[in-house]
């Protein structure tokens, strides 16, 4: 897999790595136990396309939200992730 | 068939032309009392523990592709029993115990050879962890030895001691592991398991589950027609998220990627299994002398059976910072499995919410060593419908528990177990 960072340019695996879905949002404070747990512990663990948060350590450190097929490894697109960078990538 | 030497020394005399099939390829029957999913080593080792141990032998085990085509076939052979926590010692010495067994039981050559297993420790604090676990081994029964580096160097004096950044201190041995022929396990049980009337049906997906009126799963429905089952047991590693999710279910579970890799043969060189406690490099040598190794999950989610390059450079550097030596060897094959990547490193082995399904899952990267022990307690469990005592704590609702069994201790990430 090499993947094109809206920052950097195309770059090779070694330089990200994965967070996981980028599904599971974070339940509010006062969210119930069973929020939580599905949070924190059940996954889609979907076969097919799939969103994911990586990071850039090796590059540009940006958060990237990446739609990958998990059966090909293919990588549909590439986007920063919500917050920092977002805006500066769209200009 | 029964095999001795007998048998070996007949058919020898007959030019080895008469070996008969050792298990039969069965065709699927309207309705058995366990149908398991998955003819990995797990599947049929929890039809041959029900044949043999409970009585139950209207059993079919099904198989998408062949037997021994997933995960079974694609490890790199380790048993061993050295784990750290409550849950896992006692489940993994109940598995080496089997293994110990495994050829008479079986009445086949599982090619068991408890060559040791040592895992290097790189620094003090590595030391006294590995310390720790020796001496959990040895409360509980289970054989370990912390070897000193006058110990490691008569043993393998082939490490390369002067690494200046990684030195080696020592190690913690465990004499009953080493490895096992994975294929021969798989048709170990197989054989065993067909000769007590178990149905081995092949080239049989399951494409989603019959449920009556109050939800109940009373069987399958498969690429071969629809079975009907008194109990559906999976042991479906890799793939148990999409066969749970026929019925409803999420899991704590994520598919990863693990790579392993062989070179080509070479004469014995590697007496033992070893780990490099430095980064992550395991490897151990097989009997047509190619060094089988391996090291972390790829990291990202897949289900695609092959790896990335990153991984490979990574174990191949561990492999140079522990034995220089073997730069010159060249690399024969590599290739991928998807693990089960539990939330907390640990395997699942409980009914579902789903009456009449229950689950075997969770296997991480370390599914293989734990074969004959999983196949007794989900025997166990599928027979008796209450967990073996030995797999008490592997429940489904322990992560809401908050009873997690985290060898590790990195939470719910599950692409860092």
């Amino acid at each position: 897999m090499r993947i094109v960072c809206p920052f950097c340019g195309e770059r090779e695996l070694g330089e990200f790595t994965c967070l996981g879905d980028a599904k599971p949002v974070r339940p509010a404070a006062g969210a119930s136990e069973d929020e939580v747990f599905d949070y924190v512990y059940l996954r889609d663990n979907i076969a097919g396309e799939m969103s994911e948060h990586w990071y850039h350590g090796g590059g540009c450190r940006a958060w990237l939200k990446i739609t990958r097929n998990t059966l090909t490894h293919e990588i549909c697109s590439v986007e920063p992730a919500a917050g920092a960078g977002a805006r500066q990538a769209a200009r | 068939m029964k095999y001795s030497i007998f048998s070996l020394a007949r058919a020898a005399f007959s030019g080895h032309k008469n070996w008969q099939r050792t298990w039969r390829d069965a065709s699927p029957k309207a309705r058995y009392d366990v149908v398991i999913i998955g003819g990995g080593g797990h599947g049929l080792a929890t039809a041959w523990f029900l044949a043999s141990e409970y009585g139950i032998r209207n059993v079919a085990v099904l198989e998408k592709g062949w037997i021994g085509s997933g995960n079974a076939g694609r490890n790199t052979t380790i048993i061993r029993s050295n784990y750290g926590l409550p849950g896992n010692t006692g489940f993994y010495e109940l598995s080496m115990k089997l293994w110990e067994r495994m050829e008479q039981d079986l009445n086949y050559n599982t090619m068991v050879s408890q060559r040791g297993v040592i895992n290097l420790y790189h620094s003090d604090a590595q030391r006294d962890a590995y310390a720790r676990r020796g001496n959990t081994m040895r409360i509980n029964g289970i054989d370990a030895e912390l070897l000193d580096l006058a110990a490691v160097r008569k043993m393998m004096p082939f490490l390369n001691f002067d690494n200046a950044r990684f030195p080696v201190q020592g190690g913690l041995l465990q004499r009953r592991g080493g490895t096992a022929r994975h294929d021969a396990v798989v048709w170990g049980y197989a054989h065993a398991a067909s000769a007590l009337g178990v149905d081995i049906i092949q080239n049989c997906e399951v494409t989603g589950f019959v449920r009556d009126a109050n939800g109940k799963v009373t069987g399958v429905e498969t690429s071969r027609g629809k079975i009907g089952a008194g109990k559906v047991g999976m042991a479906v590693a890799g793939s148990s998220s999409r066969v749970a999710a026929m019925a409803g279910l999420r899991l704590p579970i994520e598919s990863h990627v693990l790579q392993a890799f062989v070179s080509e043969a070479i004469k014995p060189l590697i007496p033992n299994v070893m780990t490099f406690g430095a980064g992550h490099f395991y490897v151990s040598q097989s009997d047509k002398g190619g060094l089988v190794f391996g090291g972390d999950i790829d990291g990202y989610n897949s289900y695609a059976q092959r790896g990335n390059m990153p991984v490979m450079e990574d174990v191949c550097e561990g492999g140079m910072a522990l034995m220089p030596m073997i730069g010159r060897v060249r690399l024969l094959r590599q290739w991928g499995g998807i693990m089960d990547m539990s939330m907390d490193g640990s395997p699942i082995i409980d009914k579902t919410p789903v009456d009449g399904l229950y689950l075997n899952a969770g296997w991480c990267y370390g599914g293989f060593k734990a074969t004959p022990g999983s196949g007794l307690v989900f025997a166990h469990l599928l027979a008796r419908d209450e967990p073996h005592q030995e797999a008490a704590r592997f429940r489904l609702d322990r992560f809401r528990r908050g009873a997690m069994i985290d060898e590790k201790g990195v939470g719910a990430q599950p692409n860092l177990h």
